[in-house]
């Protein structure tokens, strides 16, 4: 249904920032699409792309966005306005700021009705209302202005705003993060139950990568720009291919188990402004080789899911390549070719 | 363990609404606790619970409307003079949840913590105070050469080392941290909680550690108390807490927390959860019972009128010193609430 392909977008500057830098990847109807990374790379700047928003600086300057079999990006303002709420909504970060604090919420979502049709004062109450329902807040809260309401409530709010009209898409960028856990839960397990009942699909962006292991359908890892690791869910976090999946994995303490050290990843991410010749995720890495100083991998398939990493980009398919982490970090290149043997 | 702070029927209550109005807002309900020398301390619980308040009462910012603190034996209301408020201050820092707003973005970041040398170490000689200033930036794992940079030229995770290193210089014994990490990215987080157990282990710096993330505060802390609606309902040694919790919310809490790591939940656990909706309680003249009785599937009639004073559990172990704010839990009941 939504088809992203190679899409680039820029800040321009003196030196111009590629914070997205050729991603391709496509959502199907009803699929829940989780994507993950730290701050600053690209996450935010990839849903704006997708959803047309992006304001000067940024710029797209390559790659297409296809929904519904039309190129979003070749689109004028005015196509897009049909467009947007009625196929595509977009749930913003911050509740807080996204509502406008002076009007009432049913204003709001009045406003949003009238753009896209002239319906009755009795429609407009009615969807509105209906909509509410449909995230467990009482209708009397139309009359409510968004300080009245909880955190909680005012991010169901804005959910039921984007479902206004029934969206094949839509586009959610952290809504959780300003909850707390048993908030935050609830609200996830909302989400999910709508997008059973009405069927749309869901590009859902966060940070906390332990918050979508049990609502998406497939996950996507982002690093500096580009798709670091994208596959089905389950398997990404069983079995994180990337050493980057794998670090931020690796960096949430448990609440059960026993208590172990953790690192973290060391380091920053890195500048979008420089040209890099090898691969981004290198000079953090824990795995790296000689050759990702110099060669910059490409995304390879790799037991269903899509990794870019030259740990798998070696002719080898043997599995122990994969796992057997600590034995490869110095000898890495001489494992590769053994195992390219091997076969 | 001795006691370094102790709290004891710790009450603030705001007014709220206008001149006119009678209504009060109990922020902070007749909370006691300790902290021990070289212990860090996680406090936990929703935002609107009581925390920060309760940071800000320790840190002086504001005072209370009844209860007493006590800090080396020594309680806070006795503080008269300027000299006695430095000291204390000194003694006990706060270093802030927002690294981006808590740093002058147009002084070098050696601004802040020569001058809490200045203010505090009057003794010291300037040469001393930039020897000071590289000890501490070294301590928290940030090099001399980054006394120079300007907070924009640092990452998050760096300037919050920058509000530890300010904290460490004036020699404190207590340093009370309000939500250092959850505005980090969470690979750096890491980073930040290994500095606060080394500072606990080689500074003997206790820390009181404010948080919502109970996996966290598991990662750092020794105890935990977790707070609802402006007290507390339970506390003890986190790790016996948090194997066996015995207030019904604590366990909501726990099961909240999405674990990667667990298989998902079933359908029917979800929808049993999405009959949680996660409403922060009432807390503008709380009738007395238990606050935590309207979200609560395990409450009896006793709660409805009776306020849960936090006691001492009988358990197996004796030597755990678990504590409850909940009627089930204190009859010795098996409490379930939340799985």
């Amino acid at each position: 249904m939504l088809e992203v392909s190679g899409l680039t977008v820029e800040y321009a500057a003196n030196r111009p920032v590629r914070a997205v830098d050729n991603v391709s990847f496509s959502v199907a109807s009803g699929e829940f699409l989780g994507i993950v990374g730290e701050s600053g790379c690209g996450k935010s700047t990839l849903l704006f792309g997708i959803a047309q928003l992006l304001s000067p600086p940024a710029e797209i300057t390559a790659g297409s966005v296809t929904f519904d079999g039309t190129n979003l990006v070749t689109m004028t303002q005015r196509q897009l306005s049909a467009i947007r709420w009625r196929d595509l909504s977009v749930v913003m970060q911050s509740a807080m700021n996204a509502l406008n604090p002076v009007k009432s919420i049913g204003a709001q979502f009045a406003d949003v009705l009238r753009a896209h049709g002239r319906p009755s004062r009795k429609e407009i109450a009615d969807r509105s209302a209906e909509v509410l329902r449909l995230v467990s807040i009482d209708p009397v809260h139309l009359h409510s202005y968004p300080h009245q309401l909880s955190g909680g409530m005012r991010q169901r709010a804005m959910i039921a705003m984007a479902l206004l009209f029934t969206p094949d898409l839509v586009i959610m960028d952290e809504p959780t993060s300003a909850l707390d856990v048993v908030a935050q839960r609830s609200l996830m397990t909302q989400i999910k139950d709508l997008q059973a009942k009405l069927g749309f699909a869901i590009i859902f962006v966060t940070h906390d990568m332990s918050l979508v292991s049990h609502f998406s359908d497939r996950l996507m890892v982002m690093y500096a720009g580009q798709i670091a690791e994208i596959g089905d869910t389950r398997q990404v976090f069983g079995t994180p291919l990337h050493p980057y999946s794998r670090g931020l994995l690796d960096a949430f303490p448990g609440i059960r188990g026993p208590r172990v050290a953790l690192t973290g990843i060391p380091g920053a991410p890195p500048d979008l402004s420089v040209t890099h010749a090898g691969c981004r995720f290198e000079p953090r890495c824990a795995r790296r080789m000689p050759e990702c100083q110099t060669t910059a991998p490409d995304l390879v398939n790799r037991d269903g899911s899509d990794v870019r990493c030259l740990l798998y980009t070696a002719p080898a398919t043997d599995p122990d390549a994969g796992t057997d982490a600590s034995a490869t970090t110095s000898t890495d290149a001489t494992t590769s070719t053994n195992a390219g043997t091997a076969q | 363990m001795t006691e370094l702070l102790q709290a004891d029927h710790l009450t603030r209550h705001f007014k709220i609404g206008g001149t006119l109005s009678r209504r009060t807002l109990h922020a902070v309900d007749d909370v006691s606790f300790s902290i021990g020398e070289r212990e860090i301390v996680a406090l936990a619980g929703e935002s609107g619970s009581g925390k920060s308040t309760v940071a800000r009462l320790l840190a002086r910012v504001y005072r209370p409307t009844s209860g007493t603190i006590s800090f080396s034996g020594q309680p806070l209301s006795k503080i008269r003079s300027r000299r006695d408020a430095l000291r204390y201050s000194a003694q006990v820092p706060m270093v802030f949840q927002d690294p981006f707003s808590s740093l002058h973005p147009v002084f070098r970041v050696s601004h802040g913590v020569l001058r809490t040398l200045k203010l505090h170490r009057p003794d010291l000689s300037a040469p001393d105070r930039q020897a000071e200033a590289e000890r501490v930036f070294n301590v928290v794992g940030l090099g001399a050469d980054m006394l120079q940079r300007y907070p924009h030229e640092l990452s998050g995770g760096q300037r919050q080392r920058v509000g530890f290193a300010q904290a460490l210089a004036t020699r404190p014994r207590l340093i009370l941290a309000d939500e250092p990490v959850s505005m980090l990215d969470v690979s750096i987080r890491i980073g930040l909680l290994n500095l606060m157990t080394r500072l606990r282990d080689e500074e003997g710096v206790s820390i009181l550690y404010i948080t919502h993330d109970i996996a966290s505060a598991r990662y750092v802390a020794d105890r935990l108390i977790v707070m609802y609606a402006g007290q507390i309902a339970e506390a003890g040694p986190i790790n016996d807490l948090l194997a066996s919790p015995r207030h019904p919310y604590t366990q909501l809490l726990l099961s909240a927390v999405p674990d990667p790591k667990a298989p998902p939940p079933s359908r029917e656990a979800l929808a049993a959860a999405s009959g949680e909706r996660g409403e922060p309680p009432k807390v503008v003249d709380p009738a007395p019972g238990c606050r935590f009785r309207p979200r609560c599937p395990i409450s009896i009639d006793k709660c409805a009128t009776v306020t849960p004073e936090l006691k001492v559990l009988t358990t197996d172990d004796a030597a755990a010193h678990r504590e409850a704010a909940c009627h089930v839990a204190q009859a010795g009941a098996e409490v379930a609430a939340f799985s």
